[in-house]
């Protein structure tokens, strides 16, 4: 149910976006979904890759500070109002979004969403009794 | 002018004389009142008898920070607590503060210091001195109030801050003498650029900078922008707080130190010995009349020399260079002193910080900066950015409450502050002063 997601700290400075790149190239690790988040002085890069244990590994060797965080993946209809039913049941369950992003899927024609919430447990079970789909983290990692 | 004829312009050999005769009353006093010197004496096996010549005071064991720190808060005081009137105090090198207390005579002492100060800048009865010190703790405030107050002249306690009040404060209230740090006088020449006010239409007539190091350039670009005379003046809270050495009008040419009330020494720091005459070396003080918190041989860590040449104001009283820099890593950051082991003090009380720090120090907009810089580690890292920018804002908070002096803490990544020789290189200082 939960999608495990890596964050790096990255300054400010430039080439060091290139740098995570390249090292997770070398290692022939591919990048499944990402989004950064910036500050006037510093960076959280999070993504979501097919192996999630070597980039970790990759990345900490080359001496970056690297989280791993569990977020969720969920499936919407790439359509207007998709986006607008999660958030609704999640307002009415007081469920906070710390932060989100989203890609498309070309072949299946659906959004994915990755959402990390303030409360994950409680989360799943109403998005689940919402009858939303939540994608299992292998999936996304094989995508 | 000078504000004591009688004691400013005393022949060298009366005025040693007149040392000698504190000194030994000063080492009687001590010995009986604090254990701590007491004690020290003792080790360095030399009784308050052994003090026959002012040569002789260099048998006496030098005080260090290091010495307060241990006795902190009141140890070294040396009178009963009851005789002690006011309690200033500046950094100290860890999370406590450098106490120093005054009596009623001390308090007296230090205002005929600083009227003595205020008057060899051209001071005098009539005069509006716009006190831009800070008052509270910092001794510079309330020193240099007390000071004005004994001259004569009427004063305008605005403490630091809000640059354009005081602008306006001057224009109202036709401030004459002028007391701040040096880089606060030109910050205050900056704001009056963009209020467009034009310094030839103020009264200032002289500014009496001190508490931060700064350098004939900065003295010129303060005369031409502010339109005054500029003078530096010297203190240390430890020692007395501002006016224990000031230059002269007439020569602005090296600090007259009261001797009457202070013995200066220059040593070579690394050996404790004096320097041979005239060259630089670490400034040593001891204080010969202060009563509630007297020091022997204090060791300043400023560096400077001493001028023994004759003045053309007419003191008699020996002048010291103005201080060039100092023997460890202590930092004045907009007139407070700042030391690396403080910041390093407040990361270590944090969990998950990492004690790999640097600081560095930047004038903007003639005012200091100082932004440390943290190292990230895995354990205080998030994902989140407002968990981050949360522990940012704690850490200045945090600093801020300990030094007093406000800093922008940023957060770097891990093993990006050099290493040199297994020691970080934990201070950049880009001022040009």
């Amino acid at each position: 149910m939960k999608v495990e997601q890596i964050s790096i700290f990255l300054e400010n400075k430039s080439g060091r976006l290139a740098e995570v790149a390249g090292v997770l190239a070398t290692a022939g690790i591919n990048i499944r979904a990402l989004s950064l988040a910036d500050t006037t002085d510093f960076g959280i890069l999070r993504l979501i890759v097919n192996d999630t244990e070597k980039a970790q590994q990759v990345l900490k060797e080359s001496g970056f500070t690297v989280g791993k965080t569990e977020v969720i993946g969920v499936e919407v209809a790439d359509k207007p109002g998709g986006l607008a039913a999660i958030l609704n049941v999640m307002k009415e369950n007081n469920i906070n979004v710390e932060y989100m992003y989203a890609f498309v899927q070309k072949s299946a024609g659906n959004a994915i969403i990755i959402f990390r919430f303030d409360e994950l447990e409680k989360a799943i079970d109403v998005l689940q009794k919402s009858g939303i789909r939540i994608m299992r983290g292998e999936d996304i990692y094989a995508l | 002018m000078i504000w004591n004829e009688e004691f400013e312009t005393l022949p060298r050999e009366a005025l040693e004389a007149l040392q000698l005769k504190r000194l030994k009353n000063l080492v009687e006093r001590v010995t009986t009142a604090v254990p701590y010197y007491r004690k020290k004496m003792d080790e360095a096996g030399v009784r308050p008898a052994d003090i026959k010549s002012l040569a002789d005071l260099r048998k006496l064991p030098f005080t260090t920070k290091e010495d307060l720190r241990l006795n902190y808060p009141f140890g070294l005081f040396a009178v009963p607590f009851e005789k002690v009137v006011r309690i200033h105090a500046s950094s100290g090198t860890t999370g406590k503060p450098t106490v120093v207390g005054y009596t009623k005579t001390d308090i007296e002492s230090w205002a005929e210091l600083m009227a003595r100060t205020l008057a060899a800048g051209g001071a005098h009865k009539g005069d509006v001195v716009h006190n831009a010190y800070g008052y509270g703790l910092f001794t510079g405030g309330l020193g240099a109030h007390y000071g004005a107050e004994k001259l004569g002249a009427a004063v305008i306690p605005i403490s630091g801050g809000n640059s354009k009040r005081q602008i306006m404060i001057m224009q109202d209230f036709g401030s004459t003498v002028l007391l701040c740090t040096p880089s606060y006088a030109l910050n205050l020449a900056d704001v009056m650029k963009e209020m467009q006010v034009d310094p030839k239409t103020l009264k200032l007539r002289v500014g009496l900078f001190g508490a931060e190091p700064w350098s004939e350039n900065m003295r010129q670009e303060i005369e031409a922008r502010l339109n005054i005379k500029a003078l530096d003046i010297f203190g240390l809270s430890e020692v007395m707080g501002p006016g224990v050495a000031s230059e002269c009008i007439e020569e602005q040419h090296g600090l007259h130190i009261f001797e009457d009330f202070f013995i200066p020494e220059i040593i070579d720091p690394e050996t404790g010995e004096p320097v041979p005459h005239g060259e630089e070396g670490e400034l040593v003080f001891t204080t010969l009349t202060k009563e509630a918190f007297p020091v022997i041989r204090y060791r300043t860590k400023d560096i400077s020399r001493l001028i023994t040449e004759p003045c053309s104001c007419g003191r008699t009283f020996y002048r010291m260079q103005r201080i060039t820099g100092r023997t460890d890593d202590m930092l004045i950051i907009r007139g407070v002193n700042v030391f690396p082991s403080q910041i390093e003090h407040v990361l270590m009380s944090i969990e998950g910080v990492e004690p790999h720090y640097q600081i560095i120090v930047d004038r903007q907009a003639s005012l200091d900066v100082m932004e440390v810089q943290v190292e990230v580690s895995e354990q205080i890292f998030s994902d989140e950015i407002k968990v981050l920018e949360k522990l940012g804002k704690m850490i200045e908070r945090e600093i801020k409450d300990l030094l007093g002096v406000s800093c922008k803490v940023k957060l770097v990544e891990p093993k990006t502050i050099q290493r040199s020789e297994g020691k970080a290189k934990r201070v950049i200082d880009n001022r040009k002063l």
